[in-house]
């Protein structure tokens, strides 16, 4: 069973939709690659499912144009659009067993017996679910019903998979076990996967390109490293990884913390307010004869130190009274010159690991 | 010998034993006649109003009208046509009038489980309204549109649709016709909270699978309702099987059903022996529908099909 050579871009152009009056997504243009693995990520309410839910066809758009390798389908009924998809709550048919759920889609499609039999088993093959046809779905764990979705999802070779958060109902150590396996299966059929999730680290884990969504449009699209190390406003830097905001001014093309000069490794934005985006895992305890040339210094006070086993979190003030987040892994170098709360401290930030954005608001 | 080891001893008992095995049995057996206490009162009651009376109509039927022994209430049954003929009426009144109400019923429930939130509400306000008003009332009114005179005959002669007056009420039809309305609501209740149950998700992934709407319908909503379904028909059939003042009043003394001839041979001819006899008969008969029903169920639900 190979999808690849059938694996169909996705072009949305202005997509617009509005419940009652209120905007849900506003001229929103998204083109998702023949094959590629695309989250759109964002906190509830940010449209991502809407999205979702037009592009499988049940929620009719206000305006705009998707079209699948070039053919439009924005008033293509639901079931004839070829699209796959794995349900939140996966949607299974209650009342068929394993084997009748994954052949519903090949039985609408009038496949002959023998071959729905041949493909089903393929597709349990593919999940790891050989020999479970018979179950019926009420007898099935949720790890095995999620893949049940899955094998359904995809036995009818569709050009496109959709996912709804497909993993969030399972638990932490199911649920990073199934994004490993769901990349490993997406690698393998190469089908052109959308999916959603409000889980960052997931989208992390899994995406070949992340869509940020906030308030109904696409805040940055990138790839999960440039989000992460390149977040282009707040909203992203926020909502992508952990962040602590320094808010610092540019003047005379150079970046001021207070009388501070600030060194970047883009070049100097224009004059005005921005913000600095400090992680927590950038920053390092800097000693007294230490060369300052390359990286940022901060004075702080510690006002907390956390120990987590592998790790420590170290929380510190500035004089401002901004708090600072420190965290480094329990080497015995770093645990030997470890402050106590109370103590001042010097915190080092790579001038190439320093980010700017435009402050918000 | 340790002083410890001697207290290890005191505390797991006599060798074998469980730690405390005797309290605890004592604990649990108290917790059951409490529990038993509770029920006590209602266990009295079923016992008191089903149990005895039905024991006593049971008895009753066992006696004919000189109070000797005899199973002659029975035999007649077999004898008489006219009892062969009631039984046939009743249950031909009872299929009649359960296919009508799922015919009505099954799209009002369905129209009902789709239609928002609060305009649902209102509709089954306007379902359950009847439940309100008397059975008595209801039928009445019933037989003021119906009959010969009625609404309906004047409207269709004054629109010239007809020229005779049909004959609606005080027949077959207009039992129906008034059991019918009198029903639905038994029937469309279940359907209705079974419908609401279905994971509208479900259908989406019909939709999404392939399946047009129909297809989605047909393969996916109906046997997801059947379990609905099937408990409505069985509340519906059931009843029909024992109901007497609508088809007493509507059938105009032309339609006989079983309850109103256990009314006949009771308060008329005072022959309590017949009259229970009657009544155990319909019991039996219900009892063993009601079986039939639960095994057809039940084989279905050990296969691929499941209620919950």
């Amino acid at each position: 069973m190979s999808i690849a050579p059938s694996a169909l871009p996705i072009s949305m152009r202005r997509i617009e939709k509005r419940f009652g009056s209120v905007p849900v997504l506003r001229d929103l243009n998204l083109d998702v690659e023949a094959g590629e693995f695309l989250t759109l990520l964002g906190p509830s309410g940010s449209g991502k499912t809407t999205l979702l839910m037009i592009l499988a066809g049940f929620v009719r758009a206000n305006g705009g144009s998707i079209k699948v390798g070039g053919d439009e389908i924005i008033t293509t009924p639901p079931h004839k659009r070829n699209i796959g998809m794995v349900f939140q709550n996966y949607a299974l048919f209650p009342h068929m067993n394993v084997f009748h759920n994954i052949a519903f889609p090949l039985k609408q499609r009038g496949v002959a017996a023998a071959e729905t039999a041949q493909r089903v088993e393929k597709a349990l093959e593919l999940v790891k679910l050989q020999g479970l046809g018979e179950r019926r779905v009420d007898q099935l764990s949720g790890g095995q019903r999620q893949r049940v979705a899955l094998a359904r999802a995809i036995v009818f070779e569709p050009r496109i998979v959709l996912m709804d958060e497909p993993l969030s109902a399972l638990d932490k150590g199911l649920r990073e076990h199934m994004q490993i396996e769901l990349r490993a299966l997406h690698r393998r059929l190469g089908m052109t996967t959308v999916y959603v999730t409000h889980d960052q680290r997931e989208a992390i884990t899994m995406s070949d390109r992340i869509a940020v969504m906030n308030a109904g449009r696409i805040e940055q699209l990138d790839k999960p490293e440039t989000l992460y190390a390149a977040p282009k406003t707040q909203f992203v830097a926020g909502f992508i990884g952990e962040s602590n905001f320094i808010p610092v001014e540019c003047r005379n093309g150079s970046v001021w913390y207070q009388d501070r000069r600030i060194q970047t490794g883009a070049p100097t934005p224009p004059a005005g307010r921005h913000l600095m985006v400090v992680r927590p895992e950038k920053l390092r305890l800097v000693t007294a004869n230490e060369p300052s040339t390359g990286i940022n210094v901060l004075d702080a006070t510690v006002s907390d130190i956390i120990y987590q086993g592998d790790s420590f979190v170290c929380y510190a003030s500035l004089s401002d009274g901004r708090q600072l987040t420190l965290r480094d892994y329990c080497r015995s170098d770093v645990l030997a010159r470890m402050p106590a709360p109370g103590q001042p401290i010097t915190l080092g930030l790579d001038a190439k690991d320093t980010i700017l954005v435009a402050a918000e608001g | 010998m340790s002083a410890q080891s001697a207290l290890l001893k005191e505390i797991a008992g006599p060798a074998g034993q469980d730690l405390n095995a005797q309290a605890l049995r004592a604990d649990a057996r108290r917790e059951s006649l409490r529990l038993l206490a509770l029920l006590a009162p209602s266990l009295f009651l079923v016992c008191a109003i089903i149990i005895v009376p039905i024991g006593w109509l049971f008895w009753l039927s066992l006696f004919d009208e000189t109070g000797a022994f005899s199973a002659a209430n029975y035999a007649r049954f077999f004898e008489q046509a006219s009892y062969i003929g009631t039984f046939i009426t009743t249950f031909k009144v009872a299929f009649i009038v359960t296919g009508a109400c799922v015919l009505l019923g099954y799209p009002l429930a369905y129209m009902l489980s789709q239609l928002p939130r609060r305009a649902a509400s209102i509709c089954l306000i306007f379902v359950i309204l009847p439940f309100w008003t008397s059975v008595l009332v209801r039928t009445y009114a019933w037989l003021v549109i119906l009959q010969r005179k009625g609404l309906i005959n004047s409207w269709l002669i004054d629109l010239g649709v007809i020229s005779q007056p049909l004959s609606l009420a005080n027949n077959f039809s207009g039992v129906v016709i008034g059991m019918t309305h009198i029903l639905l609501p038994f029937l469309v209740l279940p359907l209705y909270a079974s419908m609401k149950t279905i994971d509208t998700d479900c259908l989406r992934a019909g939709m999404n699978l392939g399946a047009g709407p129909a297809a989605t319908f047909r393969q996916i909503f109906f046997p997801l309702s059947l379990p609905g379904l099937a408990s409505g028909v069985v509340i519906v059939f059931v009843l029909c099987l024992g109901f007497f003042v609508t088809p007493a009043l509507m059938g105009g003394g032309k339609v006989v059903m079983w309850a109103m001839r256990m009314e006949q041979t009771t308060s008329l001819y005072s022959n309590w022996g017949a009259g229970a006899a009657l009544g155990v008969v319909l019991l039996v008969v219900t009892l063993a529908l009601l079986g039939l029903f639960q095994w057809l169920l039940g084989a279905r639900a050990t296969g691929v099909w499941s209620s919950r």
